[in-house]
């Protein structure tokens, strides 16, 4: 997992509330087995006027110029800035690899689905919660000055104006932190425990036999 | 100290604890399906890693399978990329392993949440993961399950545990006599409807209550099936008489003296009385009336002899425009009463809704009866090889197809249209799947989720009509 320390980056502004994971990554996009390529998809069915296929061109489809994502403005932006809820619906995890496959390193919004927040956590995407106020001023900020930008230090879990006249601060796992600043495989983390595992299933397997075989 | 039955549940799976609540869980059943497993099956490769227990893995594929044309086999999958990944799930099973496998054509093959149940491969107590949101489905077995990512499908197959903190406990108290015509579906929709499909967030629900203990285990799955979309990620009932009736002689469930220990173990598998939750919602099922939704989410949703809502009285600005956008997608005027809706096409499936029982339901309202002409598709996608047998074995077939259904092979078909089964730009479905959102069913296509006996209805009128009528 790529490390994440401290980003400085512009803001997108996406003014819609329960943004699922079938709006972030349209299914028919699931069908690739690997992790990588999804950012051309990313909201697909807003950002082009037609209706994308695994496998086309991406390049030569029209676009949906009323999308923010579309808006010149917007160009570059690597904090995507959103309403309640995001990221609801299905467990997919293609939703966030299009997210950062797009160039997102974070997301800012006053809640998220469980599982795409934890989906974006083991990616190196940084879900930041922050109460419904906070996000309303950043949207009005979006909004007022183009080029508005935000700097997110997670170590000392702070979302920034990047003039450093508004801080903010955020919560995270203290687990999830460790792991996002450290670049960490969990994997490798849980594996050094093998030995408790082992015995919690001979206890188990020994209690319960049903469960196993 | 008395339990919930989630925290029962809970703390019989942690394998370790860390100062700051972060538990290592362990997980007894892990589904495999072939959406969201090739690339955690690559990862363990890639790192060197193997399966640490194969007998937890059942696996079938079911997303991206076609419900027509099986005699041709695998080349019945027309789009490659599908057959690629249905083909992959082949590769990763049989290099891998698992405890059973069906794959796309077996006769036992169906979706992934409808299979463990009907062969006892979901029992009480365990915790059940799958790379799938519905997996809180198995729930309904007083059984901790829950959806995860790709990346917590490969932490699982590598270590067959999850890190994990607890949840809170939201009880979900349902009481009183389900009136004619209304279901589980109905529940559960009310309920999405009170709270909102962000109400259940950061909870664990249980629920309890006459209303609930009343239901089949089929009608239990279907509400526990739809707690992702009330946000919270897994959602339970305690073990009864029904559980245990259910699971007798399933092929894996335990036997002879196995059987009766295990059941003596299953029956703690309730709150202890007095228990703790961090939050109690209510609902008296005798007000509970047919469910419709007119959205596109799932708390958007009204009874049927109610209007689509007029987004002018609303007086949140967010939920204003959120309302006004839904009812553009959706094609719909404010006020427009729900029976007024005329549909294209209806879809009787999915996870939430594609068991024997559902079909029986369904089939009672269908019998001798002509889908309206106005209705350009109706299709039965049955949850698997198992139900659809049974269901041609009680001659529901014959009723769904002499009505005009089509009767399909089974799969998730178009709960999320990964297969060729899917809503044109533009079109209107009654929808017994669990999800509403845009293009959920097809690109521009317009979802409305209600029950089984609503959607044959539907099917059968070419609108919305309250089923508690139906004569």
């Amino acid at each position: 997992m790529e490390r994440f320390t401290v980003h400085t980056g512009l803001v997108a502004p996406l003014d819609r509330a329960n943004v699922d994971t079938d709006a972030i990554i349209p299914k028919q996009f699931l069908k690739s087995i690997k992790r990588s390529g999804f950012g051309p998809n990313l909201f697909d069915a807003w950002r082009y006027r037609d209706v994308g296929e695994p496998g086309r061109d991406d390049a030569k489809r029209p676009l949906n110029p009323d999308f923010v994502l579309n808006q010149p403005r917007y160009r570059g932006a690597s904090i995507l800035l959103a309403r309640a809820n995001f990221g609801c619906g299905s467990s997919r995890e293609h939703a966030p690899w299009a997210l950062l496959d797009f160039g997102f390193r974070a997301v800012i919004a006053p809640s998220f689905g469980e599982i795409f927040q934890n989906n974006s956590l083991k990616n190196g995407l940084l879900p930041i919660a922050l109460v419904e106020r906070e996000v309303d001023a950043i949207f009005h900020d979006v909004a007022a000055f183009p080029g508005f930008r935000l700097s997110i230090d997670l170590d000392r879990q702070t979302v920034a104006t990047t003039d450093g006249a508004k801080v903010m601060r955020f919560e995270i796992d203290p687990f999830r932190k460790y792991c996002l600043l450290n670049g960490l495989d969990e994997i490798g983390l849980t594996l050094r425990h093998a030995d408790e595992i082992r015995a919690y299933e001979a206890q188990r397997r020994a209690a319960q036999p049903w469960l196993f075989g | 100290m008395q339990q919930t039955l989630y925290d029962k549940l809970w703390e019989s799976h942690v394998v370790r604890r860390e100062e700051d609540g972060t538990a290592l869980l362990y997980i007894d059943r892990h589904l495999v399906h072939e959406v969201t497993s090739p690339q955690a099956f690559e990862g363990l490769k890639l790192a060197g890693r193997k399966v640490w227990r194969i007998d937890s893995i059942v696996a079938t594929a079911d997303h991206n399978t076609p419900t027509t044309g099986w005699e041709r086999g695998v080349d019945g999958i027309d789009d490659a990329t599908s057959k690629l990944q249905v083909k992959t799930l082949d590769d990763n099973i049989r290099s891998h392993g698992a405890k059973v496998y069906f794959p796309f054509l077996d006769e036992r093959q169906g979706i992934v949440h409808v299979i463990g149940p009907e062969n006892g491969a979901t029992l009480p107590g365990m915790t059940v993961v799958c790379g799938d949101s519905h997996t809180s489905t198995h729930g309904a077995f007083a059984c901790l399950a829950f959806g995860i990512g790709t990346s917590e499908v490969e932490h699982v197959l590598a270590t067959q545990c999850l890190i994990s903190k607890k949840s809170r406990n939201l009880l979900v108290q349902v009481d009183g006599a389900l009136g004619r015509g209304v279901t589980a579906k109905d529940i559960v929709l009310a309920l999405i409807g009170r709270i909102g499909t962000a109400g259940g967030t950061g909870y664990a629900i249980e629920y309890a209550g006459s209303a609930i203990r009343a239901l089949s285990m089929e009608g239990r799955m279907t509400i526990c099936n739809m707690t992702i979309e009330a946000g919270a990620r897994c959602g339970m009932v305690a073990v009864d008489e029904t559980t245990i009736g259910y699971l007798r002689g399933r092929p894996f469930a335990p036997r002879g003296e196995q059987w009766e220990r295990a059941v003596a173990e299953w029956r703690k598998l309730a709150s202890d009385p007095g228990a703790k939750f961090d939050r109690v919602v209510k609902l008296d099922a005798r007000e509970v009336k047919p469910q419709v939704t007119w959205g596109t989410s799932p708390e958007m949703v009204v009874a049927i002899d109610e209007r689509v809502p007029d987004p002018d009285r609303e007086k949140d600005a967010t939920r204003r425009e959120g309302m006004a956008r839904a009812l553009e997608y959706m094609g719909l005027a404010p006020n427009t009463p729900m029976r007024d809706i005329r549909i294209d096409k209806v879809f009787i499936g999915s996870c939430t809704n594609s068991r024997i029982e559902d079909l029986r339901a369904a089939a009672a309202i269908v019998k001798g009866r002509r889908v309206a002409k106005s209705v350009r598709l109706a299709m039965v996608v049955p949850g698997s090889g198992q139900v659809k047998r049974q269901a041609e074995k009680e001659g529901l077939d014959r009723v769904f197809r002499d009505a005009g259904f089509e009767w399909r092979e089974p799969g998730c078909s178009m709960c999320l249209a990964m297969n060729a089964d899917r809503l044109d730009p533009g079109e209107r479905c009654a929808s017994t799947s669990n999800r509403n959102f845009e293009g959920r069913q097809g690109a521009g296509g317009r979802t409305h989720l209600v029950s089984p006996e609503m959607a044959a209805a539907a099917a059968i009128e070419g609108r919305f009509v309250d089923v508690r009528e139906w004569r």
